[in-house]
């Protein structure tokens, strides 16, 4: 099929080997005195994605950005943007603009100056600039605010105006840092849309930098998981989320049991790990590249296991794979889903969560329950790092 | 309950406790009290020290000079009957327009006042900017600088100034030991002395100020700025120069003020042509010993002073409405 080719070749450039990364990262490490921020990041980001840089506070997803945006100089690599070399371009030069995490509204400008103020710097002129002005109001549904000073807006209003103000000037790349850390939940959840269907429209590359994980999933066309200056993954949000390629990213992204063991045996794509962890067999379906003997992780995430209550006596038969009994010793009720933590014996605690498919205020499966946890070989995944 | 049960309720608690509800009355009181005597204090101080002394300028400054004690004349007199007389001159108000030395005085004094001012403001700005600027463990050292003049006499160091600025005094003997200069300059007893000792001795009242509002500066503005295409020059003209106007204004305000009236800078530094208002007031209180006319010259001295601090206050009220 020609059609669908094509658009995995707009909708998703990064599968074509043929496109031309937008903006490149290569080789970018930065040092502040004895510390790395940043170790020898290398990143291709295309024309109109939404990019996330995922990570916990301090592990240089934040300086990145600030050399994306000319704040710090790399002590080494290259950023290129549309082809040009920005690495020693001054921010006031740069064609990007940043949304800060504080919004940096100038105070003493009024709404309408704010975002006119990137224009003036530009020269350009007066008609032009209204009209544009106008056009980014309108655009983040501000028009009627334009001539309230910053202080005289609400926290969603604000974030707004500085949306508008870094979009004013049609950047080639833009810039958000945090974006939706300061708002509260509900107005976070709306937002997040918004900000998607504001990309969406004006067609601009962004690059988010958030510790939020549903915030990049939500948002992003593909994210990188970063930890210690590295980059860990990137990926789509269910590339990351359902393919993890070392425990770090299974780990950060969502929730997930993990179990070490030992390669006993490889038949095909089935790969048989002997974990004394879990206490038994666990198989699992994977094209990992592993050794007979070879020290792996197991992984699986909660909500592919599935939970039944096991019936009073019967003799224990011999334990199946990726099959444990256990007793239930925590339920987390969330509403839409249930998480329970059921122990297996030896210390072994597994983690497994299940849709409230029906109205009850009575538990099919209580506290201290006794239940079997069993899952199929093509939900876990096999680790090796 | 219901409404008209909970209603009959909380009547019968207001009968039951009536006594209880005066005490309680009584205790919400007093915070309020205690309130207004800590409003009270600066009231009672200002009121004892400030305007108590203030009345008797005035009062000083209607009457007419005699050679008595004190040397002037009562502006009530009972002669006889129940009311007292009522003897206010305005004479020494009349002598102040006619006699151009005081208005040439004033308008001097507002003169010397301003250029310090300006100059106080060109010096101490840079400073101010780079202390806030500066690493914080440098920061406390450079504050400390700015204040340690004060752990000396302000009437010494303005005396000391008259060795650097002599004759024969330290800048002088340095230029002419160079060989930049044939002869001495004339730097001391004019008006470039009374500048020097008025910029000197008020720098640090403009820097402190500006470095209270430059140091709590958010640095992200700047960056902003950059980001949207803002070279650092036009980005210092267009966001911290704007931003750091109510700190401009204090520091100016704590210089203007005490520059206008400054009477010991001018009487060691000037010259016998400087003429400035402060001078002026000595003259006529302690030289001719008429306390009317140097009450009178007070009077005018703060209504000239008075526009500058209400400028100065309506500021403040603004920057309150901006920061809340």
């Amino acid at each position: 099929m020609p059609e669908a080719s094509a658009t995995a070749g707009t909708l998703e450039p990064w599968r074509d080997p043929q496109a031309r990364p937008y903006v490149r990262i290569e080789g970018v490490t930065k040092r502040f005195g004895e510390f790395t921020a940043v170790d020898d990041v290398s990143l291709d980001i295309f024309r109109s994605e939404l990019f996330a840089l995922l990570g916990a506070s301090g592990c240089g997803k934040t300086t990145l950005l600030r050399m994306l945006a000319g704040f710090e100089r790399p002590t080494s690599g290259r950023i290129l943007i549309d082809d040009q070399d920005v690495t020693a371009m001054p921010p006031y030069e740069r064609p990007v603009n940043m949304m800060f995490q504080s919004y940096a509204l100038f105070p003493h400008m009024s709404v309408e100056q704010n975002v006119a103020f990137g224009l003036k710097q530009d020269s350009v002129p007066k008609a032009e600039l209204k009209a544009r002005v106008g056009e980014a109001l309108e655009l983040v549904q501000l028009g009627p605010w334009a001539r309230r000073k910053p202080h005289q807006l609400s926290g969603g209003q604000r974030q707004r105006v500085a949306l508008a103000r870094a979009l004013v000037k049609r950047p080639k790349l833009l810039l958000l840092d945090e974006p939706l850390a300061a708002l509260d939940k509900k107005l976070r959840e709306k937002t997040q849309f918004e900000l998607m269907n504001i990309q969406d429209e004006v067609g601009v590359t962004f690059v988010v930098v958030t510790h939020d994980q549903e915030e990049a999933m939500t948002l992003s066309t593909r994210m990188a998981v970063m930890d210690r200056g590295r980059v860990m993954q990137v990926g789509t949000p269910s590339e990351v989320y359902e393919f993890p390629s070392t425990r770090f990213t299974a780990d950060f992204i969502g929730s997930i049991n993990v179990f070490e063991g030992r390669v006993r045996s490889i038949d095909g794509d089935l790969v048989v790990v002997e974990s004394p962890q879990f206490g038994g067999e666990l198989e699992v379906a994977s094209q990992a590249r592993v050794a007979q003997g070879q020290t792996v992780w197991v992984a699986v995430r909660p909500e592919k296991i599935s939970i039944a209550p096991r019936g009073e006596g019967g003799a224990k038969e011999g334990r199946r794979r990726n099959a444990a009994d256990g007793v239930v010793q925590d339920i987390a009720y969330l509403g839409d889903t249930s998480v329970f933590r059921v122990d297996i014996g030896n210390g072994t605690l597994i983690e497994v969560t299940q849709t409230n498919l029906f109205r009850s205020i009575e538990r099919p499966i209580d506290w201290d329950a006794r239940v079997t946890l069993s899952w199929t070989a093509n939900v876990g995944l096999i680790l090796s790092e | 309950m219901s409404v008209a049960a909970r209603k009959e309720q909380a009547r019968s608690d207001g009968r039951v406790s009536a006594l209880g509800k005066a005490t309680w009355r009584a205790l919400r009181r007093l915070p309020l009290k205690g309130r207004s005597a800590v409003v009270a204090a600066p009231y009672i101080w200002l009121g004892l020290f400030f305007l108590v002394p203030f009345i008797i300028v005035l009062k000083i400054s209607l009457s007419q000079m005699i050679v008595a004690r004190p040397p002037f004349t009562p502006l009530l007199t009972w002669t006889e009957g129940w009311w007292p007389q009522v003897q206010a001159y305005l004479d020494n108000y009349v002598w102040l327009l006619q006699d151009p030395l005081y208005w040439i005085a004033y308008l001097n004094s507002v003169k010397i006042a301003l250029i310090s001012t300006l100059g106080c403001l060109l010096i101490g700005y840079p400073m101010a900017y780079g202390i806030a600027k500066a690493p914080a463990t440098a920061r406390t050292l450079l504050l400390l600088m700015v204040i340690l003049p004060f752990w000396t006499s302000f009437l010494l160091r303005v005396y000391a100034w008259i060795g650097i600025l002599k004759q024969n005094g330290l800048i002088n003997n340095v230029l002419m030991w160079l060989g930049i200069i044939p002869e001495p300059l004339a730097m001391l007893h004019n008006d470039f002395s009374v500048y020097v000792g008025i910029i000197y001795s008020y720098l640090p009242f403009m820097i402190l100020p500006l470095y209270a509002n430059l140091e709590k500066m958010d640095v992200s503005l700047l960056e902003a700025a950059a980001d949207l295409g803002c070279k650092p020059w036009k980005a210092f003209l267009s966001v911290t120069l704007p931003l750091s106007l109510p700190g401009i204004v204090a520091g100016s305000m704590l210089v203007f003020i005490p520059a206008v009236g400054e009477f010991v800078i001018p009487e060691l530094l000037g010259g016998p042509d400087t003429l400035m208002i402060g001078r002026v007031l000595w003259n006529e209180f302690f030289n001719n010993r008429d306390w009317p006319v140097a009450s009178a010259v007070t009077i005018v001295l703060i209504l000239v002073l008075v526009i500058p601090i209400v400028i100065f206050q309506r500021q403040q009220a603004k920057t309150q409405d901006v920061l809340e």
